[in-house]
C-alpha cells in the first residue's frame, strides 16, 4: 500500500502535488499544500472560503503560476502555464461558474477548440453528432443546436462536464458541479462519475454539500487559509470531525441543527409586501402570497418551477402582466429595479457573476452602488461616508478582503456574496428577495449568513428567501410557499414545515398525505 | 503626492507621458527651434504652442469619446457632429443676424441633440453602439452638407473667429476651452455620483441596473455629453478656417479619439477610465503628427510612422508583453 512517488505505479498517484505555494497581494493563498489524486478515485477537496480550493485548482490547471512547489503528473515532472496546456497533459477542469459562451449552441461549446475540420472547414454534423454523444454519456438528450443562453444552467453545468469530458482526460476536476443541478440530475453526475472512476480517471470534486461528499468520495482532503489540514478515507472520517477540521473549532451537531424557529408572524400584523394573483404569460401562473414584517418566507421548488421568476416580477426585471403588488397595502407598479429600489426593495439574484457584482470596481464602490443609486447622481455619498459605511459592512460580514479598495473579482465566493449583502444592508431596504444566497459557498460562510438573516428579520425586515437546499430551507423560514410548474402548490406553516413535507409538495402526493398516512 | 504615483491615475498616465516625452526629447536634439517659445502681440508662439492648439478639437473629442468607452461603448459620428455644428453655425453667421452666443449655442445644440438621440437609441432601444453611431457617422455628413447645400460657406465675423483663434493671457483659447472642458468633467465624474455610474455600467451593466442605477440615462447622458464636446471642436474647426467644409470637418476624428483614449489605458469592453491619460494620449498623437511634419518627412511616411510608434505605447501597456521582455532582459546579460 505504501509507496514512495518514485516508484509508485501508475494506478495510485496520477497526480501529485508537493509544497505548493502561491501568493497574490496582500494574501497567502496557497502555503506549502501537498495534494495527491489516485487513479480510479474520487477525491473530494473541502475548505472554507478563502480556504485556497479554487487557488489550487487554478495553480493545477496553468490558470495561475505556482510561487514554489513541483507538479507530478503520472511521475512526470509537469509546469503547465494554460487550461489548454494542462487540458492537452490529460487534466481537464469545470470551474464553478459555468463557462460557456452564451451566444453559441451547446454543440459549437462542447466542441469549441476541438473542431473537426476537413479541408479547413469545420464538420459541422460531426460536431453535432459528437456533442450527442458527450451528453448521452451523461444521460441527458437536449437539442444540442439550442442556444447556451436559453438553456437552464443545470443544462449549461451539464454541456460544461460534457465539454470537459468529451477529450480524453486522466483527471477530472469538478469545481462545485452540483450547485444548481436538481436530485435527478446529480444523481445522474454521480453514475457518470462511478462509470469515469471504474475506467481508472482521477477526479477532484469540490463542493459544499457534506450529503454528496459522503455518497461520492473516496478519500478527503481538508484545507485551511491557504494550509493543508490533512487527507483522510472518507468512510473514517465523521461528518462532525470535518467540519470542524474545516472551520478550525469544535462544532456541535446542535449548531448546525437548530431547533424550530420562533414564528415571528402576528396575526395582527400588516403584511410588507402581497401579491394578489401576480402573473406573467409564459412565465408564471397568476400567484398569491404575502410577506409580515419580521418574517422569512420560504420559496421553494425545483429549479424553473417559477421561484427566481417571482422574484423578477417582483423587483421590477420582468413586468407582470396580471395581478396586482402591494407594499404596505399600497398597489404599486415597479416598472425597473431603480423603482423597486426607490420603494425601499432589494434583491441578490441568483447569478452573481453576470447579475450581482462588478467585478472590476472596488469592495467600497461595490458597497455603496444601490444607496448612491437610491440618492441619485447629484447627492453624492462623501469620500468619508463611503470609507465609513464599507468598513463597517466589511467588519460586520466578516468580509475577508485585503482592503476596502480591491477589485472584487479577486473575492472569493461566499466573500463577494457579502459584499452583495452589505450592498443592500446599506440601502435599509423593508424587503430583502434573497434568490439563492449561499449557493456555492462553505459552511461557515452559509451559517454567518443564515445568522445575518435571522437577525435581519429580528429587526422587522421582511425576507423572502429562495434556496434549494431544503434543509437551509426548513430550517431558516417561519412559512414555506411551495411551487410546482410555475405554480403555487402549497403552504406549509409551523410545524408542518419539514423537509418531507415540501417534497411531497414537490412530488405531488402532498394531497394524499392524510389518506395514506 | 507619494500616493498619488501609487494610483491608477499614475500607472494609466506614465505610458503615453514617457511616449510623449521620448518624442520630445528627439526633436530637442534634432529640430532646431523647438522648444522655442516667444510673445508676439500678446499671444504665446513656438511649436510647444502649436502642437496643443492643433491638438484641442482632438482632445474635446477624446474627453467625451473616453467616458462613452467607459459605457462599453464607442461613438462613430463624433467627426460627422463636427462637420454639423460647423455648418449650422457657418448658415447663422451668413444668413441671420443673430448674436455670436446665439450661434454658438443652436450650434453646439444641434450637435447635443443628436448625440441624445443617439444615446436613446443605443440605451433604451439597444441598439449596438457601433451600428448606431456608424449610421449617424454617415449620415450625419450628409445633413452638414445639405444644411450647406454642398457648398463650403464662407465667413467673417471676428467675435465668432474667437473661439479658434482668440487667446487668453498668452494661451490659444482652444487651449483654454480643453482646460475648461476637462476640469468640468473631472469635477462632474468624481465629485458627482456620475463616474461611479459609468464606470459600474461598463463593467457590468446587468448588475448596474439590478441594483438600480439608469443604466440606460448613463448611457445617453455620455453619447449627449460627447457630441457637445465635438460639437465644441466643430466650431474650433470652422474658424480656424474660417469656413464650413462639410466634406473634410472631423475628417477620420473618431479614430484618432478612439485611439487616444486607448493609449490612456481605457479599455475599449468599458468600465475604468482615465480622463487626464486619455489627454495625455491625444498630445502624443499631435506631437507626432507635428514632428513628422516638421522633420520633412514625406507625408506617405507620416501615417506609417504614426502607426508604428503607437504600436509601441501599446506594447509598452500590455502586461504580457512586459513580462517577456523583462524575462529576455533578465536572460541575455547572462
Amino acid at each position: 500500500m505504501i509507496s514512495t512517488p518514485q516508484d509508485s505505479p501508475d494506478e495510485s498517484a496520477l497526480l501529485q502535488l508537493r509544497g505548493i505555494s502561491k501568493g497574490f497581494p496582500g494574501v497567502r493563498a496557497l502555503d506549502g499544500v501537498d495534494f495527491t489524486v489516485r487513479s480510479g478515485e474520487v477525491h473530494a477537496l473541502m475548505g472554507e472560503n478563502g480556504a485556497g480550493k479554487s487557488t489550487l485548482i487554478k495553480v493545477l490547471t496553468g490558470v495561475y503560476r505556482r510561487d514554489a512547489g513541483e507538479i507530478t503528473f503520472k511521475n512526470r515532472s509537469i509546469n503547465p502555464a494554460s487550461p489548454k496546456q494542462a487540458q492537452d497533459i490529460g487534466i481537464s477542469t469545470v470551474y464553478q461558474e459555468v463557462n460557456l459562451i452564451p451566444h453559441l449552441s451547446i454543440a459549437e461549446n462542447i466542441c469549441l477548440g476541438r473542431q473537426p475540420e476537413r479541408f479547413g472547414c469545420i464538420r459541422w454534423k460531426f460536431i453535432r453528432h459528437r456533442a450527442e454523444q458527450a451528453l448521452a454519456r451523461l444521460g441527458v438528450s437536449v437539442d444540442v443546436t439550442e442556444t447556451v443562453a436559453n438553456c437552464s444552467i443545470a443544462i449549461q453545468q451539464l454541456a460544461a462536464i460534457a465539454r470537459a469530458l468529451d477529450i480524453s482526460a486522466r483527471v477530472l476536476i469538478l469545481d462545485e458541479p452540483t450547485s444548481s443541478l436538481d436530485e435527478k440530475e446529480v444523481a445522474t453526475l454521480f453514475g457518470v462519475l462511478r462509470r469515469l472512476k471504474a475506467e481508472g480517471l482521477g477526479i477532484v470534486f469540490v463542493t459544499h454539500f457534506l450529503d454528496q461528499v459522503y455518497e461520492i468520495s473516496d478519500r478527503i482532503t481538508v484545507l485551511r487559509n491557504g494550509k493543508l489540514v490533512g487527507e483522510y478515507a472518507a468512510a473514517s472520517l465523521p461528518r462532525i470531525e470535518l467540519i470542524s477540521k474545516m472551520m478550525g473549532r469544535e462544532f456541535s451537531e446542535a449548531e448546525l441543527h437548530r431547533g424550530e424557529t420562533a414564528v415571528a408572524s402576528r396575526s395582527d400584523a400588516k403584511p410588507v409586501v402581497e401579491l394578489k394573483e401576480l402573473g406573467r404569460k409564459r412565465v408564471l401562473n397568476p400567484l398569491s402570497f404575502h410577506i409580515l414584517p419580521g418574517e422569512i418566507l420560504g420559496l421553494s421548488g425545483l429549479l424553473g418551477s417559477g421561484r427566481t421568476e417571482t422574484a423578477r416580477l417582483m423587483f421590477g426585471i420582468d413586468r407582470p402582466d396580471c395581478g396586482q403588488l402591494l407594499l404596505d397595502g399600497q398597489p404599486v407598479a415597479l416598472r425597473s429595479p431603480r423603482s423597486a429600489l426607490n420603494h425601499k426593495l432589494g434583491f441578490c439574484p441568483e447569478d452573481r457573476k453576470t447579475e450581482a457584482i462588478v467585478p472590476n470596481l472596488s469592495v467600497r464602490e461595490n458597497i455603496i452602488l444601490a444607496l448612491q443609486a437610491s440618492r441619485g447622481w447629484l447627492r453624492y455619498l462623501p469620500q468619508a461616508k463611503q470609507i465609513e459605511l464599507a468598513d463597517r459592512f466589511i467588519q460586520a460580514l466578516n468580509i475577508k478582503t485585503p482592503n476596502r479598495e480591491q477589485a472584487v473579482r479577486l473575492l472569493s465566493g461566499g466573500n463577494q456574496q457579502k459584499v452583495i449583502l452589505a450592498r443592500w444592508l446599506a440601502s435599509h431596504p423593508r424587503l430583502l428577495i434573497l434568490d439563492e444566497p449561499t449557493r456555492g459557498i462553505d459552511v461557515g460562510a452559509k451559517l454567518e449568513i443564515e445568522k445575518l438573516m435571522a437577525g435581519l428579520a429580528g429587526d422587522g425586515m421582511a425576507i423572502l428567501f429562495i434556496s434549494s437546499d431544503l434543509e437551509e430551507m426548513t430550517r431558516n423560514s417561519h412559512r414555506i410557499v411551495v411551487l410546482r410548474d410555475r405554480k403555487k402548490v402549497c403552504e406549509l406553516r409551523g410545524a408542518d414545515i419539514s423537509e418531507n413535507a415540501i417534497m411531497h409538495a414537490i412530488a405531488g402526493t402532498h394531497e394524499n398525505k392524510e389518506a395514506s398516512a | 503626492m507619494r500616493n498619488w504615483f501609487q494610483s491608477q491615475t499614475w500607472h494609466k498616465l506614465k505610458w503615453p507621458l514617457a511616449a510623449l516625452a521620448l518624442v520630445l526629447a528627439y526633436n530637442f536634439f534634432f529640430t532646431p527651434g523647438f522648444f522655442q517659445i516667444e510673445i508676439k502681440n500678446g499671444r504665446l508662439y513656438g511649436s510647444l504652442v502649436d502642437i496643443l492648439n492643433r491638438a484641442a478639437p482632438m482632445m474635446l473629442v477624446t474627453l467625451g469619446m473616453t467616458l462613452v468607452i467607459a459605457t462599453g461603448g464607442v461613438d462613430l459620428s463624433v467627426g460627422a457632429l463636427m462637420a454639423i455644428s460647423g455648418a449650422v453655425a457657418a448658415l447663422l453667421l451668413t444668413q441671420t443676424a443673430l448674436a455670436v452666443p446665439a450661434v454658438m449655442a443652436i450650434a453646439l445644440g444641434a450637435a447635443t441633440v443628436a448625440g441624445l438621440l443617439n444615446g436613446a437609441l443605443i440605451g433604451f432601444l439597444q441598439v449596438p453602439p457601433i451600428v448606431a453611431t456608424l449610421v449617424l457617422m454617415v449620415s450625419g455628413r450628409g445633413v452638414a452638407q445639405l444644411i450647406t447645400d454642398g457648398q463650403i460657406i464662407t465667413f467673417s465675423n471676428p467675435a465668432f473667429e474667437f473661439i479658434g483663434r482668440g487667446a487668453v493671457l498668452g494661451m490659444p483659447f482652444p487651449v483654454v476651452l480643453v482646460v475648461l472642458g476637462c476640469v468640468a468633467l473631472v469635477l462632474f465624474t468624481r465629485k458627482t455620483a456620475a463616474g461611479l455610474f459609468i464606470e459600474c455600467t461598463g463593467d457590468n451593466e446587468k448588475s448596474s441596473r439590478y441594483s438600480g442605477v439608469n443604466t440606460r440615462l448613463v448611457k445617453m447622458l455620455v453619447y449627449g455629453i460627447c457630441a457637445l464636446l465635438a460639437g465644441l471642436a466643430g466650431l474650433i474647426y470652422v474658424t480656424n478656417i474660417k469656413a464650413a467644409d462639410s466634406n473634410n470637418a472631423g475628417m477620420w476624428m473618431e479614430l484618432d479619439a478612439i485611439l487616444a483614449t486607448v493609449i490612456g489605458g481605457t479599455a475599449l469592453t468599458g468600465g475604468r477610465f482615465y480622463l487626464l491619460a486619455s489627454l495625455a494620449g491625444a498630445a502624443l498623437i499631435q506631437a507626432l503628427t507635428t514632428t513628422i511634419l516638421t522633420r520633412g518627412v514625406p507625408v506617405e511616411w507620416t501615417l506609417v510612422v504614426k502607426a508604428l510608434v503607437i504600436t509601441g505605447v501599446c506594447l509598452l501597456q500590455s502586461e504580457p508583453f512586459r513580462r517577456s521582455v523583462q524575462s529576455l532582459w533578465r536572460k541575455s546579460p547572462a
